[in-house]
């Protein structure tokens, strides 16, 4: 009897410690990871998927830290961010940057814009304190379905971006035009178990490993992690866990709170321009729209709470939320011919994971 | 014994072996008027919750004693059997809804209503309300009160009399009523409200209905009560004939301790002559403990005690010094014109602060001592930093060996520096305040209610760490509940009543003189003792 | 103790302005106003033969958003929950190829059952995330797609069988086809089944809603005669309605005697109005029950209404559930109306543009009405369909007009709910007086 009792206290303790969610969830992929392997689906094209995925995303997730930390929630205005991103890489095409060039414009050109707009949003929060999730969600909508309408006015010369007919941008933007797809993705890149043995730099066969992109997603990751180590982020985490401490210790919260929204709003802008050349393409209108949940769903995924976030949760749940939608797609296809079942598990276990965090969500005072 | 109302007979309750009620037997007549009157803590709340059957009593298994309604014994389980029995309390903060008429909130969940053509089947809940009849029983019990404001107004933007009028209503309204408890209802109310109260109080008594009064104000004990119940440490001290007794009885009863308060051995103080800390007219918004203009000095190397009951705004005095809540005034400190509504100011000029939220404010409870030492040092004087050019990380050495230190020094008992404060016992949490506070070596030190919530072994030990730092020469002001902590350390004791300084008196005066004061009933002049 | 004091309350001056208050209506009538200025494709005929229809289509969509708002649990946007339940009722009906008059009642049986139990679901949920209910039922929409995806492209095919060769599924035999042609009412359908059922020309419904009104406005300053302290009311607005309606009337009377241009707009279906009003009523009638009273304690303050005795948690419950039937409700009338059925797409959006609407009507998360909800819909879908003909004829581009009535979805909404908090916020201050 005590033998059991004893197991079972150490399984919750577990279960406490890891997350319920990244439990499930990552057991699930684990779970079709294997029956992947029995199906015969090539195990190595599976991984590099999901590490290609991984780093693609992994900035965007980032930027979930500084917000969540700050106590604003996890910045479901992320496309906010992510329009000043598009933003810096349309005017980087404009002016006639390709390659390096024009990776390094966007970035250069996205940080000032998303300090800017990042500040303005930071007040906003600041003015609707206590529904900051609502309120941002709905900013993010807004900027989006606004910026439609520069996307489509604003007179861009470059033949790489507009219509062939009629005015304005194009939806999807082809970033090998200007040879800006997979710049980053393809520096360093190598291949492990691939053409020649262990590793073959270059290869294309076995896991490949997009060391570019990976070490930009990495930076950002120590960038984070020791800007949370620092005096400022470190008022950040305590003005979000307790404000009241935060403010008997002389800590202006407000601003706090704003400095964190900027940060999560240049990872964000970043995150995009990672996103586009590892995807290559830039999609502007509504595509990000709904940019948001994914990023929202994988740190909570990886661990996080609405109200706590660490850049390791980040890590973990970027890549069991990519890998295990890597994995469903081929499996899925093979064991239900021609559903699109990986799509309907997406849906359901990546907003099914929001609403958990929410119902976890303390505050919510009769 | 035909008109006798309520009796709780020998009543006891204890919360996890901790006893807060001992053997309380109160008498309720018709038309009796019984005041009830008591320190925080003395056990007020718990006998109201008893008589009401609130949850908390059943959850921490019941009470003991019998409680008799008009000579029967009942057995009260929930809030809604009290209604039943009659029983019926003016809340002190009002439950009324703003956006609803004066009707409406009187008829609160006991709306009147008539069958209509779908009710039948779908059940009482889609009745019609019947507003016409709704608004003469409101009518009725606003007449009773004498109160001829229209019942079909908004109750948004009444007075805060007429609302407590209206809370009144609601309860004579219920059918059957015949106990009406009211705590503290004059707390809210200006002079002529309370006495248009008082005088409503007294005819509903006049009508037959039992009426327990709940107030710290002796005047208005005197003035309208029939018998005074005085409780002390949960223990029934005395019931007697108000016609008997005077408020300085009552006070001295009140405040009395058997046991004599232990003054620490000889106490060689180096207080010099210099004023360190001047306040002038300090209000302050905090909530439930309004401050409405203070005037104190304090003088370098003194243990200051605030004490007062609880909502009287002795919490709020440190609160606005530190700029926690809005506060307005002068504050001199060191000489020097201390800015208000600024806390990251008042911590860099000297000042720090134990909070006596120790759970909410004090502490980051997910965080390990040596983060939450470190913390505000690290922010104010920039302290336990390596800098890099403009980037500043944590020293996280520096912060180890010092939280080190620092655990020795206030002998915190816990695994290593690095466990989260959640984890330790409520002493030992205090002690990490307090060395968080003095890490940033001020030169006055805030205490707020530092024995709250602690073991008595502790208690101790956090009063005698106070007053070894006030021995090497650190000015101490530490606001208190217990009067007892405060008259054991402190060299004289400010009495806060109303938002007000009521008067400062030696830790060895007579237990009377701190029983008036406290309930406000001597007005005394000044500020200095 | 005198009533003086109280009767000087009464007639304090208000602390906004009205144009303040309904800034947002404001702005959508002038929106709808410079449409017909700049561009010259519309004609009145056009404007409100299409208004006519929106309005028949949406309106008890919209109406069903005011119970949840009352009851303190603000903008549901979980009515599309509500919306897929009539979807599967649709489809079952559709499945057994029922139709006309008969197949309509039996969908709106059928969702009865299902978007109650759905509305159960997710009234508890609400109640799990207490304070944050708007967020949560958007993402409750998202999650509940993610199901209705499931059963339909899924469950329908790989596990309850059926044939290749229905209409309604796919080549394959696995899953629902994206659109479903709901068949017209006369070939044995569900198109048109409830709008097709009795129809009468547009100024003869004019004329008799506005005579409503008119009675209505009488009705009111007859009432304050009889007792004028019980039954106030604003005598300019009256007033002002009063006179709105008699000309309204006339124009009617006019076009329909000397049978005008503004005959020839399309005919009104009477059943869906008289639903519509249906549920107008009784949303005001529930208000004077004892539920509808709990509603609005809950509403406006879930403490004191639980510490009244009233089971909080149950009554929000019934409330969402409430909402949700009616959406589902509503959802039915859009569908018949529109004549197919998108099976992945139709309820997407009716949450956003439901919630605006009533937004536009002047409803704010915590006061709603049957007016705003009415006034809303017309508002909105006028700036829907002037939208694109703005862009057109000042851009040139009808493409930028869509956009920018999308912006205008998102924008009111946030802009609401941000006023709102910030308004709340600012209330809850701490401050020395």
């Amino acid at each position: 009897m005590t033998g059991i009792k004893e197991k079972g206290i150490s399984y919750k303790d577990i279960v406490k410690k890891v997350g319920f969610p990244t439990i499930f969830i990552g057991g699930f992929w684990i779970l079709l990871l294997i029956a992947g392997g029995f199906l015969g689906i090539s195990m190595t094209t599976l991984l590099s998927d999901t590490i290609k995925r991984a780093g693609m995303n992994g900035i965007l997730v980032l930027a979930m830290v500084p917000s969540i930390q700050s106590g604003t929630g996890p910045n479901f205005a992320l496309p906010v961010g992510v329009v000043c991103g598009l933003f810096a890489i349309v005017c980087s095409i404009e002016i006639g940057f390709t390659g390096w060039a024009w990776l390094f414009a966007s970035i250069a050109f996205a940080i000032p814009l998303a300090v800017i707009v990042g500040y303005l949003y930071g007040k906003l929060l600041n003015a609707v304190k206590g529904s900051e999730m609502t309120i941002a969600t709905y900013t993010g909508f807004s900027i989006v379905a606004f910026m439609c309408l520069p996307w489509l006015v604003i007179p861009f010369q470059s033949k790489n971006m507009g219509w062939f007919i009629g005015k304005g941008l194009r939806e999807t933007i082809q970033l090998d035009a200007i040879k800006g797809a997979q710049t980053l993705s393809n520096f360093l890149k190598f291949s492990l178990f691939g053409e020649k043995g262990f590793i073959t730099f270059g290869g294309e066969k076995g896991i490949i490993i997009p060391t570019g992109m990976l070490l930009m997603f990495f930076i950002c990751c120590v960038t984070v992690w020791l800007y949370f180590r620092s005096k400022s982020g470190i008022a950040i985490s305590a003005g979000g866990i307790n404000p009241m401490f935060a403010k008997s210790s002389g800590i202006d919260i407000d601003k706090c709170r704003i400095k964190a929204n900027i940060l999560s709003t240049i990872m964000a802008a970043i995150g995009i321009i990672v996103y586009s050349q590892g995807y290559g393409y830039a999609q502007l209108y509504t595509a990000p729209l709904n940019m948001a949940f994914p990023a929202v769903a994988a740190v909570l995924i990886g661990g996080a709470t609405a109200s706590r976030a660490k850049v390791f949760h980040v890590i973990i749940g970027v890549i069991i939320y990519q890998g295990l939608f890597t994995t469903a797609l081929p499996v899925a296809n093979l064991l239900f011919e021609g559903t699109d079942l990986s799509e309907i598990l997406r849906m359901i276990i990546q907003n099914g994971i929001i609403l958990y965090a929410l119902t976890q969500v303390k505050g919510g005072d009769k | 014994m035909s008109d006798s109302l309520l009796s709780l007979k020998h009543v006891s309750k204890e919360y996890s072996g901790n006893k807060v009620l001992k053997d309380i037997s109160i008498e309720l007549k018709k038309g009796e008027i019984h005041a009830l009157i008591g320190e925080n803590g003395a056990g007020k709340s718990t006998l109201m919750n008893i008589l009401f059957g609130m949850p908390v009593i059943h959850t921490t298994g019941g009470y003991e004693g019998a409680i008799e309604i008009e000579g029967k014994e009942v057995h009260i389980k929930s809030p809604h059997d009290a209604m039943n029995y009659g029983i019926g309390m003016v809340h002190q903060e009002f439950m009324l809804i703003n956006g609803f008429t004066i009707t409406e909130n009187i008829k609160l969940n006991r709306e009147i209503t008539k069958p209509n053509l779908v009710s039948p089947v779908f059940g009482k809940r889609l009745e019609t309300l019947d507003i016409k009849k709704m608004n003469e029983d409101a009518r009725n019990a606003l007449d009773i009160l004498d109160m001829n404001i229209d019942e079909f107004l908004p109750v948004a933007g009444l007075p805060v009399g007429h609302m407590q009028f209206i809370e009144i209503a609601r309860e004579i309204d219920k059918t059957g009523i015949k106990i009406l408890v009211f705590d503290e209802p004059t707390a809210v109310l200006a002079e002529a409200e309370a006495k248009n109260l008082l005088n409503a109080i007294r005819k509903l008594s006049q009508k037959g209905i039992g009426i327990i009064f709940i107030s710290h104000r002796l005047d208005e004990i005197i003035d309208v009560a029939d018998t005074v119940t005085v409780l002390r440490d949960g223990e029934h001290v005395v019931t007697k004939n108000v016609k008997d007794t005077n408020k300085y009885e009552i006070a001295q009863l009140m405040v009395g301790r058997k046991i004599n308060i232990e003054r620490g051995e000889g106490i060689n103080k180096n207080i010099v002559d210099e004023t360190i800390l001047n306040i002038k007219d300090l209000a302050v918004a905090m909530p439930g403990e309004r401050v409405k203009g203070i005037d104190l000095s304090v003088k370098r190397g003194e243990i200051v005690g605030i004490g007062g009951l609880a909502g009287q705004g002795k919490l709020g005095l440190a609160n606005g010094i530190m700029g926690i809540f809005p506060a307005k005034g002068e504050v001199e400190f060191e000489g020097n014109n201390l800015a208000l509504n600024d806390p990251k100011t008042a911590i860099k000029s000297g000042i720090a602060f134990v909070s006596e939220d120790r759970k909410g404010v004090g502490l980051l409870l997910d965080e390990s001592i040596e983060s939450n030492i470190a913390f505000s040092a690290m922010q104010i004087n920039n302290d336990f930093l390596i800098n890099f050019g403009a980037v500043k990380l944590k020293d996280s050495a520096k912060i180890r060996s010092h939280a080190v230190k620092m655990i020795g020094d206030l002998d915190i008992r816990c695994t290593s520096s690095m466990q989260m404060v959640g984890s330790l016992s409520g002493g030992n949490q205090q002690k990490v305040c307090v060395a968080r506070a003095l890490t940033l070596k001020p030169t006055l030190l805030l205490v707020s209610e530092p024995t709250r919530g602690i073991d008595i072994g502790a208690k101790k030990l956090v009063l005698d760490l106070l007053k070894q730092l006030n021995n090497e020469g650190m000015t101490i002001v530490m606001t208190s509940s217990e009067l007892a902590e405060l008259r054991s350390i402190c060299d004289r004791i400010v009495i806060i009543c109303e938002g007000k300084v009521e008067g400062v008196l030696p830790p060895d005066a007579p237990d009377a003189e701190f029983g008036l004061m406290m309930s406000g009933s001597r007005h005394t002049e000044g500020s200095e003792a | 103790m005198n009533n003086a004091k109280t009767r000087e309350r009464l007639n304090t001056p208000k602390t906004s302005t009205w144009v303040a208050d309904n800034i947002v209506s404001l702005i959508f009538v002038a929106f709808t106003i410079f449409g017909f200025l700049v561009s010259d494709g519309v004609t009145i005929n056009f404007f409100l033969t299409e208004l006519s229809s929106r309005f028949f289509r949406n309106a008890f969509l919209v109406l069903s958003l005011v119970i949840p708002v009352v009851a303190g649990l603000g903008l549901n946007f979980g009515i599309v929950v509500g919306a897929m339940s009539a979807q599967i009722a649709i489809a079952i009906v559709r499945y057994f190829e029922f139709g006309g008059i008969a197949g309509l009642v039996l969908t709106f049986v059928l969702a009865l059952p299902i978007a109650g139990l759905f509305g159960y679901f997710t009234g508890a949920l609400y109640n799990k995330t207490r304070g944050q209910e708007m967020i949560a039922s958007l993402m409750v929409c998202y999650f509940a797609n993610g199901l209705y995806q499931f059963l339909f492209l899924f469950v329908v095919g790989v596990i309850i069988k059926v044939p290749k060769t229905h209409p309604m599924i796919k080549p394959d035999g696995v899953g629902v086809r994206m659109t479903v042609d709901l068949v017209p009412v006369e070939n044995g359908g569900l198109k048109y089944a409830l709008d097709k059922i009795w129809e009468i020309p547009f100024m003869w419904a004019i004329l008799i809603v506005f005579a409503c009104i008119l009675l209505l406005q009488l009705w009111k300053i007859y009432r304050n005669k009889n007792n004028p302290a019980l039954y106030r009311y604003n005598k300019t607005m009256v007033l002002i309605n009063a006179a709105l309606s008699t000309a309204m009337i006339a124009l009617s009377i006019y076009s329909i005697l000397t049978n005008s241009r503004l005959m020839i707009i399309r005919k009104v279906p009477v059943v869906t109005g008289l639903l519509i009003v249906a549920l107008c009523v009784f949303n005001e009638l529930i208000l004077r029950t004892k539920l509808g009273q709990d509603f609005r304690s809950v509403g406006q303050s879930q403490h004191i209404a639980e510490v009244s005795g009233i089971n909080v948690d149950k009554t929000r419950i019934i409330a969402t559930i409430m909402s949700t039937v009616f959406a589902s409700w509503g959802q039915i009338m859009y569908l018949q109306n529109m004549g197919t059925l998108n099976t992945y797409g139709a309820h997407t959006q009716i949450g956003m543009f439901s919630v605006a609407a009533l937004l536009v009507g002047g409803a704010s998360t915590q006061k709603a009405g049957v007016k705003h909800a009415v006034i809303g819909t017309l508002l909105f879908n006028s700036m829907f369909i002037m939208s694109p003909e703005i862009g057109l004829s000042l851009f040139g581009n009808a493409l930028l007009g869509e956009y920018f009535r999308t912006f205008m979805v998102y924008g009111v909404i946030g802009l609401a709910l941000g006023l709102h908090v910030w308004r709340t916020n600012k209330k809850g201050k701490i401050t020395l007086n």
